[in-house]
């Protein structure tokens, strides 16, 4: 198991779930050409809720949480984020997409602007925040990942670890109202990944609804109040974290577990 | 070897060791000599052998540019000046530079006006530095824009309401977008374009007319086929690669879409317009193009070649570009998507930047091969450069006179060229950004 956030206390004084649904997912199903990605996926996520999705690779994760903010297109089924229903709508997936941030594996940070840049740039051309006020936030945030003294290299510069955290403050200066991790942790040392799962733990204790796909299970114990396993596009088993860890249901589930954590 | 080897016993480093400078070495000429010419003796052969070719080709060059015609006033007097300093060897013969370059540079442009394609030529390099260096005040981007319709002013003359009039399309255009955009992005574009092109068919003409009867300032009219020389390339040349880079990235974008139409369109004009050579569309220009355009409109040559050569290079330009399109990571666009900004945006502030900077060297390049084409209109009647040299060698006193000629054509070429690689360079080296 991950020692990252062993040592760490949570403060989960913030950490409320609320009755207010922030995505509603119903009977979705997805394919790539012929192939049946996501299979009926049913999922209700509360505001305050922070979820943690795992499962082997192939299994369709990834494009779920891609899914809610429509980098990836559903054809069937109903995705409701924020009580907008995601359609061909441009207008409806533009105005999702600046309300739900998304971090990925390889950052994709912008390497031709400074951090700063990269940070200021969404509130500056989407919301149309006064570029000072922008460059306020921005430092905000960057302080939040603490990494303000960055602020005017070029990505490149940094190492993998800064790097994700920019994304982390990047995508809190539209302050987002849901967090979407897709494996946030993946392509960092070991010694960047717990300045990273910090940073996001530090985001769960301030009560934000959140989907990780992760395999960082000390972070999933720790924060989640709930795990999804999902195997060949479906949703195959899910409970809150002790449960799920200490008692898994169903064969597919424990082979999985014995198999992450029996090392 | 130290007795504690690392890999025979149980090792533990006490102190870490910092950074050292690397070890001195001999440095210097002699050093660099040694390493660059003659490392070894076959190398060194190699180098001899090399000095010795050089050496034969500057030595029968170099006499042959050395010569003292520049006072010559006919290629006769060239030979008598020859004959007379005793020098019976084949030289060069300059007089005909001296006494022709004005025509060389301006062609038949009347010689009482040189002064303002000079001007021109001033404006256009101001009007380039922001553009090029980006470094400058922000006001000074008024006087870019402005610029292209100053140059056309002082090039071609008239009244000055004309420029004027053409510009003031533009902005009307800029208003009816403003104006309609918030309605609908596609009603904007539209609006945009059809304004400003209504305009210019039906309220333009009348109203240059009235203002020129009000208040006629303007200066001496100078006809098209008056111009020539090195000024016809460059205003055909800039012209073509300022228009070109928006239409070819516009069309590689197009290229790129989504939307079914667009692309065959987009594929369509660039296969057909790569497909056949840039002389069969000079001549399409020169002789075809009047068939296609209403009856009446009696569309200027010129600027009907640089229409063409510009759809020419705006297609190399298109594939160009989609080459850097192709190269910029699939993160990057869903980057950008994941933060909510529109198409437009994301093509315009992520994904745009990112493909061009890669896309520099095939970009300049283009251009460059663009603008020695441009000598290519010689074959439709245009006295660019090449064709003045004819002109110059039909008069009595310079027939004959050939290398001269084209040594001096091909200098300004060079000059024109060359600055574009290294500005090419330059900006490379500016946009660096991965590894500072």
């Amino acid at each position: 198991m991950s020692e990252a956030v062993q040592d760490r206390q949570i403060n989960r004084s913030a950490m409320q779930v609320s009755d207010e649904v922030a995505i509603d997912i119903n009977n979705m199903n997805k394919w790539y050409g012929t192939f049946h990605v996501l299979r009926d996926i049913n999922l209700t996520v509360n505001r305050g809720e922070r979820i943690v999705i795992c499962g082997p690779s192939g299994s369709g994760k990834s494009t779920l949480i891609r899914c809610i903010n429509r980098l990836e297109e559903h054809q069937s089924g109903q995705i409701i984020v924020d009580g907008t229903e995601l359609s061909s709508d441009l207008k409806n997936i533009d105005k999702i997409r600046s309300e739900v941030g998304m971090c990925f594996q390889h950052f994709n940070l912008f390497p031709h602007l400074t951090i700063l840049e990269n940070c200021t740039l969404a509130p500056i051309w989407v919301r149309k925040t006064p570029k000072k006020e922008a460059e306020a936030t921005a430092m905000h945030f960057l302080e939040k990942v603490k990494i303000p003294d960055q602020a005017n290299k070029y990505p490149g510069q940094l190492s993998g670890g800064q790097q994700q955290r920019v994304a982390i403050a990047r995508s809190l200066c539209m302050k987002p109202r849901i967090m979407l991790f897709d494996e946030p942790t993946s392509a960092l040392d070991p010694e960047m990944i717990k300045e990273v799962l910090d940073t996001m733990i530090e985001l769960a204790e301030e009560g934000m609804t959140m989907l990780c796909v992760t395999h960082e299970m000390g972070f999933a114990q720790a924060v989640a109040n709930r795990v999804i396993f999902m195997d060949q596009g479906q949703i195959v088993e899910q409970n809150e974290p002790h449960a799920f860890f200490n008692n898994p249901q169903s064969d597919r589930t424990k082979l999985f577990l014995s198999q992450i954590l029996g090392h | 070897m130290s007795d504690t080897h690392a890999q025979t016993a149980p090792y533990v480093r006490e102190s870490m060791i910092a950074q050292q400078p690397p070890p001195l070495k001999e440095a210097g000429a002699v050093k660099w000599v040694r390493e660059n010419l003659f490392p070894t003796w076959l190398n060194g052969l190699m180098t001899l052998i090399a000095i010795y070719v050089v050496w034969v080709v500057l030595s029968h060059l170099v006499p042959w540019f050395v010569s003292p015609t520049w006072t010559a006033t006919s290629l006769s007097n060239c030979r008598e000046i020859l004959a007379a300093s005793g020098d019976a060897a084949s030289k060069a013969c300059w007089g005909v530079i001296r006494d022709r370059w004005e025509q060389l540079l301006f062609g038949f442009y009347p010689s009482e006006f040189y002064w303002r394609p000079t001007l021109a030529l001033v404006v256009m390099l101001l009007g380039l530095g922001p553009v090029l260096f980006g470094n400058f005040p922000r006001w000074f981007m008024g006087f870019s824009l402005a610029s292209p319709f100053l140059i056309f002013f002082l090039i071609w003359g008239g009244p000055i309401w004309l420029p004027i009039a053409v510009a003031l399309g533009f902005v009307l255009g800029v208003f009816a977008f403003r104006a309609l955009v918030g309605v609908n992005q596609i009603v904007g574009v539209i609006a945009a374009i059809l304004v400003p092109v209504l305009y210019w068919l039906f309220v333009m003409g009348p109203l240059v007319d009235t203002l020129a009867s009000i208040a006629p300032i303007g200066l001496e009219s100078v006809r098209s086929n008056q111009l020539g020389g090195f000024l016809l390339s460059v205003v055909i040349g800039v012209s073509a690669i300022v228009l070109s880079l928006p239409l070819g990235i516009i069309l590689a974008l197009g290229r790129a879409s989504d939307l079914f139409i667009v692309t065959k369109l987009s594929v369509g004009f660039i296969e057909i317009i790569r497909g056949v050579p840039l002389i069969v569309w000079l001549f399409t220009a020169s002789l075809l193009l009047n068939y296609f355009l209403p009856p009446g409109t009696n569309f200027d040559l010129t600027l009907r070649v640089i229409i063409m050569v510009t759809l020419f290079s705006a297609a190399y330009i298109a594939e160009v570009v989609r080459g850097g399109l192709a190269a910029v990571p699939k993160g990057q666009y869903e980057g950008a998507d994941s933060l909510g900004l529109s198409y437009w945006q994301s093509m315009q502030l992520i994904v745009l930047p990112q493909a061009l900077k890669i896309s520099i060297p095939g970009i300049v390049n283009t251009f460059i091969g663009l603008f020695k084409d441009t000598t290519l209109v010689l074959f439709i009647g245009l006295l660019d450069p090449l064709g003045l040299t004819n002109a110059i060698r039909a008069s009595t006193d310079w027939n004959g006179v050939y290398w001269e000629l084209f040594v001096f054509i091909g200098v300004l070429f060079f000059i024109a060229c060359f600055s574009m690689g290294r500005y090419s360079l330059h900006l490379e080296k500016k946009l660096q950004r991965e590894n500072r």
